[in-house]
């Protein structure tokens, strides 16, 4: 009798939790268009959800939506993410995603993947003002997926303090990779090293670029290529005559932190340095182009304004993005936390306004997309946790290893 | 509580059993008609290759097992030691003890490892303590070395262990010990939880009561005696409970790396955990992300029952079940003899004594 009960207790239960499912799970179903979906206009409130550095980006990022919002019309609200992947992947899973997200190139192509994105760059009317580079990050299968937010590049940035106290001046500044190591050597004394790096293929990378190389060429697996293996080599040579050194060698979180603690002469580091000088107010740098190998090389990241293909008003979202990359919003964004607009003509108006910064913005112009093929994510991870061990491992068998896990990934 | 347990439980655990062996991709409905069966893929991807999946969960499984070794035997010699102290009645401020070493428990994990993170950094405390004793302490949590290894001499791979093992990952690998990083963790853990499990073994060694010791002290046991022939015999029950809890939490450990080092320095402090969350939520890897929590789940059953087969029977004290089957028999048998209340009552206080005693 209590079998019998509890058995049918136990159907009833499924049967109510899958119905629960099937309904919640309606509007998410991949293949299912909702009627908002298909661009027609509505007014359905815009949800947007970033992941923000501080109350200086969450306050303009709210300023510039609320101002649309006046202008068009349409409610928005914009939420800020203590964790965007985890926070976004949740929206998509469950089906009700927020209509507007910061979209990382990480994250692109799993996303992209399962259907949770909108390919709507094509169709903006300012395609072609954005760097060809940015556009180029967030295009999957030949769809221009979103809109690039704004972007950083890297370049070599250079402690006045110790530079002045080595003897050095101002056309010493470094721009092969012998002069390099020729101030590198000059610089490090003491705990100073001349330069320092994190180990991680997104700083190391550069060097790889400056070599010729890139770890996937025309879409096929090339990371143990000569130029490659050239790239990590120089870096090994210089971390091994000590005058080089690796963050974690000096206890040093980041190359500002170095910088700042004057542990470093040089470091190679993205516009996001200006940050190190609410750390370190005394802090005097000077911002370069990073030498050349074979040729000039960088690495560039990005973020885009991804649409969800689940969102509630998509015409909407899109209308938003288009405020948002306006040349005039770009350099107000850049003015109230420091980043690089992602659209051409707003290049000579940022020049002005941050002087000392032109060597990343003119970065633009040679950086380097690292990969970001699905999968790719945790390949770099791999690599980076052998870089870690750069000075006493063969630069050769690392990137060997690397390229197996990178044509496993992308299967070329 | 049937709809309870069903909705909360069991749905999930047949949703998330079908994700580990499907196409799902993290967008609608896991059973809609868009996702595929694909067997065994994902558990065969990371059990029998050698690619990346296989390496990523070898070296989690690694750092997890290293982690538990020393967690879990450390953690249950501390807390028992503990709460031998606080127990004593001559000690002072008794209350003062017991609450300064179960206050880590009542804190949250992400304070605590925000705290060690201060505490472990390359010039915070613990290396200024060291420095005093003229040791130049490592910059803990950017320190992907093998404790093992630098015990060994920190030398490089002998060639005759280089070569890829089990998972994809050298036996040189698979002998690292934990990383320093791992360590930090482990001292962690052991610091958190120990308190929590002093006021079991505590609860424990008061309900033994004095009698039982001042009995084996007349029969002129010395102090070592007691505590290694009377008191620890009687712990068994709260043994088995805490070394199965510390199996089960260690083999879990995921709010400490989530917020301290999201599996670096050098992967040394992935954990299938913390694994499983990446893979589903940061790589949109949701099969492999269910099939690493299952595969999670089989090893803790594993480790328990394990445990339970070298301790033996669990509960000395608590009858057997043939025995208790025998006594209901016999007690069965007498009741159609005599009459039947006066022995229910008898067989109530037998064994509600024999649970308590």
């Amino acid at each position: 009798m209590k079998i019998r009960t509890l058995r049918a207790g136990l159907a009833a239960t499924s049967a109510i939790a899958l119905a629960t499912l099937a309904a919640c799970s309606g509007g998410a179903d991949p293949g299912g268009e909702q009627s908002q979906g298909n661009g027609s206009p509505n007014s359905n409130p815009v949800s947007v959800l970033i992941g923000s550095s501080g109350t200086a980006e969450t306050d303009a990022v709210k300023e510039a939506v609320a101002a649309w919002s006046r202008q068009s019309g349409v409610p928005a609200e914009v939420k800020v993410a203590s964790d965007l992947t985890q926070q976004a992947t949740q929206g998509f899973t469950g089906g009700k995603p927020d209509d507007l997200l910061y979209v990382s190139t990480d994250a692109l192509a799993g996303w992209v993947a399962n259907g949770s994105l909108e390919a709507y760059g094509d169709s903006l009317p300012n395609k072609a003002d954005f760097y060809p580079k940015l556009v180029e990050a967030f295009t999957v299968d030949g769809k221009f997926y979103c809109a690039p937010k704004d972007f950083s590049t890297l370049a070599l940035v250079i402690n006045n303090e110790l530079w002045k106290e080595a003897g050095l001046t101002d056309n010493d500044v470094p721009t092969t990779w012998a002069e390099l190591e020729a101030v590198a050597k000059k610089l490090t004394k003491g705990k100073v090293k001349g330069l320092v790096v994190s180990h991680e293929v997104q700083r190391l990378g550069v060097f790889m670029a400056q070599a010729g190389g890139g770890l996937v060429t025309d879409g096929k697996a090339t990371a143990n290529s000569p130029q490659n293996v050239e790239g990590l080599a120089f870096v090994k040579k210089m971390l091994n005559d000590g005058v080089a050194a690796l963050n974690s060698d000096v206890g040093a979180g980041w190359g500002g932190e170095a910088l700042g603690k004057n542990l470093a002469g040089m470091v190679i580091e993205g516009n996001w340095i200006t940050g190190a000088k609410k750390d370190y107010k005394d802090l005097d740098y000077t911002v370069a182009a990073l030498p050349a190998g074979a040729q000039q090389g960088t690495l560039q990241y990005t973020n885009c304004w991804g649409i969800a293909t689940d969102a509630d008003n998509k015409e909407g979202a899109k209308s938003l993005v288009e405020f948002l990359t306006t040349t005039q919003q770009q350099l107000a964004f850049s003015k109230a936390f420091g980043v690089m607009p992602s659209v051409q003509s707003a290049s000579e108006a940022f020049k002005q306004d941050n002087p000392g910064m032109e060597p990343f913005i003119d970065g633009a112009a040679y950086a380097q997309n690292l990969p970001a093929q699905e999968g790719v994510a945790a390949v770099l991870a791999e690599l980076n946790s052998k870089l870690a061990k750069l000075g006493s491992s063969d630069p050769k068998t690392i990137l060997d290893g690397t390229q197996t896990d990178l044509q496993a990934a992308i299967g070329a | 509580m049937v709809v309870i347990l069903g909705l909360f439980l069991f749905v999930p655990v047949i949703m998330a059993a079908w994700v580990s062996v499907s196409d799902w991709n993290g967008r609608g409905s896991p059973f809609s008609s868009n996702v595929h069966f694909v067997g065994g893929t994902h558990y065969a991807e990371m059990l029998g290759g050698r690619g990346l999946a296989a390496r990523d969960f070898g070296t989690a499984i690694r750092n997890n097992l290293y982690y538990v070794l020393f967690v879990v035997p450390l953690q249950t010699a501390i807390s028992l030691g503990l709460a031998f102290m606080v127990n004593k009645r001559a000690l002072r401020g008794k209350g003062f003890f017991r609450t300064a070493f179960y206050f880590p428990s009542v804190t949250s994990t992400v304070a605590i490892t925000v705290l060690w993170l201060f505490l472990f950094s390359a010039s915070g405390a613990v290396n200024a303590v060291l420095s005093w004793l003229s040791i130049q302490g490592p910059n803990w949590f950017a320190d992907p070395r093998g404790v093992f290894h630098l015990l060994m001499g920190g030398g490089d791979a002998p060639a005759a262990l280089s070569q890829p093992g089990l998972f994809g990952i050298s036996t040189w690998e698979w002998i690292a010990g934990p990383s320093i990083a791992m360590a930090a963790f482990i001292m962690m853990a052991i610091f958190t939880t120990s308190g929590t499990f002093m006021l079991l073994f505590l609860a424990a060694l008061q309900s033994i009561g004095e009698d039982t010791d001042e009995a084996a002290m007349v029969d002129g046991a010395s102090v070592w005696q007691r505590f290694w022939y009377v008191t620890v015999p009687l712990l068994r029950p709260t043994l088995f409970t805490v070394i199965t809890l510390g199996l089960i939490g260690t083999w879990q450990v995921f709010d400490q790396i989530y917020t301290g080092s999201q599996g670096g320095p050098s992967k040394t402090t992935l954990t299938p955990a913390f694994l499983s969350y990446q893979s589903a939520f940061e790589s949109q890897r949701w099969g492999r992300g269910a099939a690493i929590a299952f595969i999670l789940f089989a090893i803790i059953v594993i480790m328990t029952l394990l445990q339970r087969l070298i301790l033996g029977d669990a509960d000395p004290t608590k009858p057997s079940r043939r025995q208790l089957r025998a006594d209901r028999r016999a007690h069965a048998a007498a009741a159609e003899v005599v009459t039947p209340a006066p022995v229910r009552a008898d067989e109530t206080i037998d064994r509600g004594g024999g649970r308590h005693g």
